[in-house]
């Protein structure tokens, strides 16, 4: 036993604070919940899932329910058209506050990630990665306009100029592997054009998601704009996927086997679908580097609208 | 041969009608009675302007364009094409069976892999500023058919469909080898096989917008013309021929909803590009779920135009009965829903009805027809069926006393006033020259009504104030806002919907990139 420092003294603090020894203190752990309208709700159907931990212990998971999802759509449908009508300037400010907040929280993101079995090399990087996900995604609000529209030279006297605005509200099935970075790669895309999300966390690892919304929770996003939401994928999909006030899925995560159903309940809606291109498969380097900054993340939901005026008097 | 249907006896005999209080049309602020008769003759009656139709042969009996050779349906079967202002048979058209559609694929297939993908872009170029010349040749030809075959005005299909289709080939001819410059930070390939279904109701034009980027981009086509507009299409066959077009590289296959459906949910089809119904575009993308093909639909509309207190009223006028009454209303961005402000509503029904008392309804291969026939007998029911549930539901109808042709589809011009946002009028796509009105009084509730339907294809805005069209223009849930025109359609602008009016646009960059995959 090491003798208590002067300043520990004062402060009346346990050993162990001092000397590193655990085992001394009792550690605080984290209550995982659901993350619905900006508040940190336990699932109303009181289920929580043990997940073991790589360090040691458990964490219990809310399960979330049917009902949880269709108050993560409500508290959405009324955040979409506040945030979509923020400056583009604004959204990208605020995502790359984002990026900020996840920099201050990189260690808890790694932890989360050996948590769930990464080695530390791995782990690190995924965090670095995702960070700078967003901050590539954070530059592009305010250049999407001049990249996917512009004006039209019609041939008659109009004045004619196409823009891409938001598509709404978005389901967001996580992708299960890479479950930090796979999960920003996505989540990104979707909010930098201006849409809200309804994430389903990656299920064998969604500590990282937990993580995610309690950073998104101090950041500038309003309450609303992202809900994330643990719970069994094969129970959740088929409900998630025929809400008809979901106006757009991306199912990058969405295991192969739920695909075709996924894009059924969607087209009875005529939701629109971002999956994974022919060929790239859900794998913890899917995103990494060059490969996972795509466009498409983006302009899968957007509506591209084109404006008419006549010229002359 | 079918008898010729000569435009003699597809005349019908017309009066065009005036209603009194048209004496001075849109001179006047009075208001007219809800449904003024008819006084005596019209003091504008034109004399018959019969398009000559000899520049058309249509043929017996037409078959399949399959690997650049015209072949008989494997069935046998066949079925007619009329034409909708006269009732009489035009031709026999092949009815094309899976079977068929999988031939088509094969060759499809085969010229992507051999031909089309090995071919130079600048090449490809090429062939599409030929198919766009030809067309421009044979524009006079096309249209006559158009007309024939579909019921519309040849004032439509001379001055819209046909120019228009020549541009989008000329358009897209350019984008073939620039492609790069569609997808920046990206590399663009091409799908392989196209799937391609088309509406009966902008036959050859709508054949272009899918035809024409999905070649350019690189890829190959099967496309399935709608089963009562055949003709354009396989008249555009023999443009393909004519343009020495690779065989099997566009391969044309009409039938039945059936066959579109083994088109589209063909394993070697990468792509689906659909236009029409909703329920039919449901059913489609339901049919190749998890499939992992590319798929853009244009579907249904309800569109909304909406008149301000301060518009240029007269001008508004012309622009609402051009967005219902262009194409017999038959036009799936067609301005349905007239939201009228309430200060200005009594004056401009007024207007309203003076004008549509002017328009001429009758045959379509007359040059100075407003409004040709429906196309098909059953539409002709479905508009009957959904106006009578207009009246049944409480709503004002109000039509032009006009002479109707005696034969041949042609449905009266229908103004709806007092109708509820509740009512199917309101709700449903009619896709017939059927106008319902509802009144506003602010913006916000004008934004709030234009927007309550599931639809989202496109909407007008009338007014003489910009920041205001610049504010409800952003506020419209609707792919394409008119703002004082309407129905303007270009090929450098993109055209689709929000919401259920479907995904994907056509025209433009943006019109490329449904048939291009960039990995």
């Amino acid at each position: 036993m090491g003798k208590k420092s002067k300043r520990a003294e004062k402060l009346n603090l346990p050993l162990a604070i001092e000397t590193n020894e655990v085992s001394e203190r009792l550690e605080v752990r984290r209550t995982a919940k659901l993350y619905i309208g900006g508040a940190f709700p336990r699932s109303e159907s009181g289920r929580s899932r043990e997940v073991k931990l790589a360090k040691g212990g458990v964490a219990n998971i809310a399960g979330g329910s049917r009902k949880d999802l269709r108050e993560a759509v409500r508290v959405a449908r009324i955040a979409a058209e506040p945030w979509a009508a923020r400056t583009a300037m604004v959204r990208g400010q605020i995502l790359y506050r984002v990026a900020e907040l996840m920099e201050g929280r990189a260690a808890q993101f790694r932890d989360d990630l050996i948590n769930h079995g990464a080695s530390k090399s791995d782990a690190a990087a995924e965090v670095a990665a995702a960070i700078d996900r967003m901050v590539w995604y954070a530059g592009w609000p305010d250049k999407l306009s001049a990249v996917l529209g512009g004006t039209n030279p019609v041939a008659s006297s109009h004045f004619v100029f196409t823009l891409p605005e938001p598509t709404g509200v978005i389901a967001c099935i996580a992708p299960e592997s890479s479950p930090l970075l796979g999960l920003v790669s996505r989540l990104g895309g979707i909010l930098a054009g201006g849409n809200v999300a309804i994430v389903l966390a990656s299920e064998s690892a969604p500590l990282p998601a937990v993580t995610l919304a309690e950073t998104l929770a101090v950041s500038d996003v309003p309450a609303g704009v992202v809900n994330i939401i643990t719970a069994r994928r094969t129970e959740l999909l088929p409900h998630l996927v025929r809400h008809a006030d979901i106006d757009g899925y991306d199912l990058w995560g969405c295991p192969d086997e739920l695909l075709t159903e996924a894009e059924q309940g969607a087209a009875e809606h005529v939701a629109r679908v971002a999956r994974r291109p022919h060929g790239v498969k859900d794998r913890a380097d899917a995103f990494d580097g060059e490969r996972g900054e795509r466009i498409d993340g983006i302009t899968a939901f957007l509506e591209m609208k084109t404006v008419w005026h006549p010229i002359g008097s | 041969m079918p008898s010729d249907p000569s435009p003699k006896s597809a005349a019908p005999r017309r009066s065009p009608a005036r209603a009194a209080s048209g004496a001075t049309p849109a001179s006047s602020a009075t208001v007219a009675p809800a449904s003024s008769g008819l006084a005596g003759t019209s003091p504008w009656t034109y004399a018959p302007a019969p398009e000559s139709r000899e520049i058309v042969t249509i043929r017996q009996r037409y078959g399949l364009f399959i690997d650049g050779k015209e072949r008989a349906p494997s069935g046998g079967e066949v079925t007619i094409t009329y034409n909708p202002a006269t009732e009489e048979p035009l031709a026999e058209v092949a009815k094309g069976t899976p079977a068929d559609a999988d031939r088509a694929i094969e060759a499809a297939d085969r010229a992507y892999r051999k031909v089309w993908s090995k071919l130079h872009p600048r090449e490809r170029a090429k062939y599409l500023y030929r198919i766009s010349r030809i067309l421009q040749e044979r524009s006079r030809e096309f249209a006559v058919t158009e007309t024939m075959d579909s019921g519309k005005p040849i004032r439509e299909s001379r001055d819209v469909d046909v120019p228009l289709a020549a541009a989008h080939f000329w358009y897209y001819a350019g984008w073939a080898d620039k492609l790069e410059y569609a997808v920046p930070g990206r590399r663009p390939e091409a799908h392989g096989v196209v799937g391609q279904v088309i509406p009966w109701n902008f036959p050859l034009l709508m054949l272009a917008w899918k035809i024409a980027p999905a070649l350019a981009a690189g890829n190959t086509v099967v496309l399935k013309p709608a089963s009562t507009t055949p003709l354009t299409a396989l008249l555009f066959a023999d443009v393909c021929r004519q343009a020495e077009l690779p065989d099997g590289v566009v391969n044309i296959v009409t039938g039945p909803g059936s066959t579109g459906m083994s088109i589209v949910t063909d394993p070697r089809v990468a792509k689906v590009a659909f236009t029409g119904s909703t329920s039919v575009g449901v059913t489609i993308a339901k049919g190749i779920a998890g499939h992992g093909k590319g798929l853009t639909l244009e579907l249904g509309g309800k569109a909304a135009n909406i008149v301000f207190e301060d518009a240029a009223l007269d001008q508004a006028v012309e622009g609402v009965v051009n967005g219902i009454f262009f194409n017999q209303g038959e036009v799936c961005c067609a301005g349905s829903r007239l939201l009228v402000q309430e200060s200005v509503a009594d004056e401009f029904l007024a207007r309203l009805r003076d004008r549509m008392s002017m328009l001429r309804i009758g045959d379509p291969m007359d040059k100075n027809t407003d409004i040709g026939a429906i196309n098909s007998k059953a539409q002709m029911e479905t508009i009957g069926e959904l106006v009578a549930s207009g009246v049944a539901e409480g709503a004002q109808i109000w039509q032009p006393a006009c002479d109707l042709p005696t034969r041949g589809w042609f449905f009266r011009p229908t103004l709806f006033t007092n109708v509820a946002q509740s009512h199917r009028i309101a709700r449903e796509e009619i896709f017939g020259p059927v106008l319902a009105t509802i009144t506003f009084r602010t913006v916000a509730e004008a934004i709030e009504k234009a927007n309550n339907t599931a639809y989202g294809l496109s909407a007008g805005i009338w007014t003489e104030k910009g920041s205001r069209i610049l504010q409800v223009a952003s506020a419209l849930k609707a792919g394409v806002v008119w703002a004082n025109t309407f129905n303007r359609f270009d090929p450098t602008a993109p055209f689709g919907g929000y919401k259920e009016s479907g995904y994907g646009r056509e025209g433009g960059m943006q019109g490329l990139h449904a048939y291009l995959r960039s990995s």
